[in-house]
């Protein structure tokens, strides 16, 4: 699906905390939104859901595939949220809910739009357990979210994400809670259910290095300006804007590479 | 002599029992670890959650007591009691990741970095010790007043660092202190302790799973695994060319800046 957001600007208050923010991305396309705490990143986000929190007020303009979404009724938003739009967020200790099942969270936006017999959707359940790569699917439904570790609670939220095949995923620093090696592991299967979907992404991050492995095209934000823009890769060997060439500057004094550092 | 020893360290967790009839589960997060801390090197261990890097220092500053082995701090045998670790106490600071959850909201930035010197009845003039101390993590003076909620992040993990040097530890020891920040803190951070480090003659010891941040910091590496220590040796060494399997895969799972 397409997404073009226009002049999105955010006021809390009489603080503009996102101001006149431009993009698009195409039909399967790989972006990513990048910036320190504090640049309006993860508030464009919510903007897109219209998830915004109370007294935060967007205008301008978020289409998918031609429809506006920004403004639309809640009860229409609700539906594109669960359908056409799926999101995995930084923290899956906190995304699920402790009281119920693997099984149950996995089938919820299933369960929600139709009418899918028992049996049935247990069965969807376990081919998203099986689907993100889960241990022992058939079992695991079963289990609750204490029952797992911090990387398999985040392929969970990444299942339900995927459940009805939506045509854009947004996704918010969904690994920095995450070791390295499970970072890695989960990001690799991310990369591929997304390609495997065909659906666009926009991908949240302040770190560099990950946003290189997994997106195309990224925007940079400052205090909720859009600075720069362009194919990543350009965008990290040749920085034009100073708060760009800031960022890159200190992810290379603090990221792990060979022959640099002490 | 190392600054601080452990030889043997062991701790289990009994989990509850789930059945009555049934053995209760143990989980053993550390199993037999020797390490030296020699005075004045950085000594970084790294592993994964679950790996036990944590519980070994928790256990190596007095926070845990082992269920075997023991911790030597400066020749001295470190044990549960009060009084024994009280030079221990003396001479180390601590940082944790979180400066949201690690820094008292209702006190003020002030009675925060005083904490040890009241805690440990430390004599002399606290308040010019805690200006000192904001001084040598570059807070201005003037925040002295104000609440954690009114700071930044990285002007609280700076909190965090002043309030762990304020009594001039030997050892300072870090959990994870730079995960929860963002990419540019994270340098300026890296820039301080690095500063503080050499002005103080501190010897250092972090936890932590992030590469980046061990490469740029540490003397040593320790790679743990299960409760074990799988490989150490020179930071440089080890990331060149890392000997077990584990440390390899631990090295190619790290995102890199193309």
């Amino acid at each position: 699906m397409t997404l073009e957001v226009r002049g999105l600007t955010i006021r809390i208050g009489d603080r503009t905390v996102v101001d006149d923010v431009s993009f698009t991305v195409p039909d399967g396309g790989r972006f990513g939104l990048i910036g320190g705490s504090g640049s309006g990143k993860s508030l464009t986000v919510l903007a897109i859901l219209g998830l915004l929190p109370d007294g935060a007020d967007a205008t301008g303009s978020v289409l998918l595939d031609g429809v506006e979404l920004l403004g639309a009724p809640e009860r229409r938003l609700a539906r594109v949220r669960g359908s056409r739009i799926g999101t995995v967020f930084q923290d899956p200790q906190t995304a699920l809910n402790p009281l119920r099942t693997i099984g149950r969270q996995l089938a919820e936006p299933l369960r929600l739009r139709g009418r899918l017999t028992r049996t049935a959707t247990r069965a969807e359940a376990v081919r998203l357990a099986g689907l993100v790569r889960l241990p022992d699917p058939g079992r695991v439904v079963d289990a609750y979210p204490h029952q797992l570790s911090g990387g398999q609670r985040q392929r969970v939220a990444i299942g339900i994400a995927l459940a009805l095949s939506p045509g854009l995923l947004l996704a918010d620093e969904p690994t920095t809670a995450l070791d390295v090696t499970t970072q890695a592991e989960v990001l690799g299967l991310f990369d591929r259910l997304v390609a495997d979907a065909g659906a666009s992404l926009v991908f949240v991050t302040h770190d560099l290095a990950v946003l290189a492995g997994i997106t195309r095209e990224v925007l940079v934000l400052s205090e909720g300006r859009a600075v720069e823009r362009g194919p990543v890769a350009q965008v990290l060997a040749a920085p034009q804007h100073p708060v760009t060439a800031a960022l890159v500057a200190a992810a290379r004094a603090t990221s792990f590479g060979a022959g640099e550092g002490s | 002599m190392s600054l601080l020893s452990a030889r043997g360290l062991t701790r289990d967790h009994r989990l509850p029992r789930r059945t009555l009839f049934e053995a209760p589960v143990v989980r053993h997060a550390l199993r037999g670890v020797d390490l030296d801390v020699e005075q004045g090197e950085t000594v970084a261990v790294i592993g994964e959650s679950g790996s036990g890097k944590s519980t070994l220092a928790r256990l190596l500053i007095g926070l845990d007591v082992p269920t075997a082995g023991t911790v030597t701090f400066d020749g001295r045998t470190v044990s549960g009691s009060d009084r024994a670790l009280r030079p221990l106490r003396r001479d180390t600071g601590m940082v944790f990741q979180d400066p949201y959850s690690s820094l008292d909201p209702r006190m003020t930035v002030a009675r925060i970095v005083g904490e040890p010197l009241r805690a440990l009845r430390i004599p002399g003039d606290h308040r010019a010790m805690i200006t000192a101390a904001l001084e040598d993590v570059r807070l201005d003076a003037a925040l002295a007043a104000r609440y954690p909620h009114e700071l930044s992040g990285g002007q609280r993990q700076r909190v965090a660092f002043a309030r762990a040097i304020v009594h001039r530890p030997r050892l300072l020891v870090g959990d994870e202190p730079m995960s929860a920040l963002d990419v540019t803190v994270r340098a300026q951070l890296l820039k301080l302790l690095a500063r503080l480090r050499r002005e103080f003659d501190l010897t250092v010891l972090l936890v932590s799973h992030d590469l980046g941040l061990v490469q740029h910091v540490a003397d040593r590496l320790v790679v743990m695994r299960e409760g074990r220590i799988v490989e150490q040796g020179s930071a440089e060494r080890v990331l060149r060319d890392p000997q077990h399997p584990y440390t390899r895969e631990l090295i190619a799972a790290v995102p890199r800046l193309p």
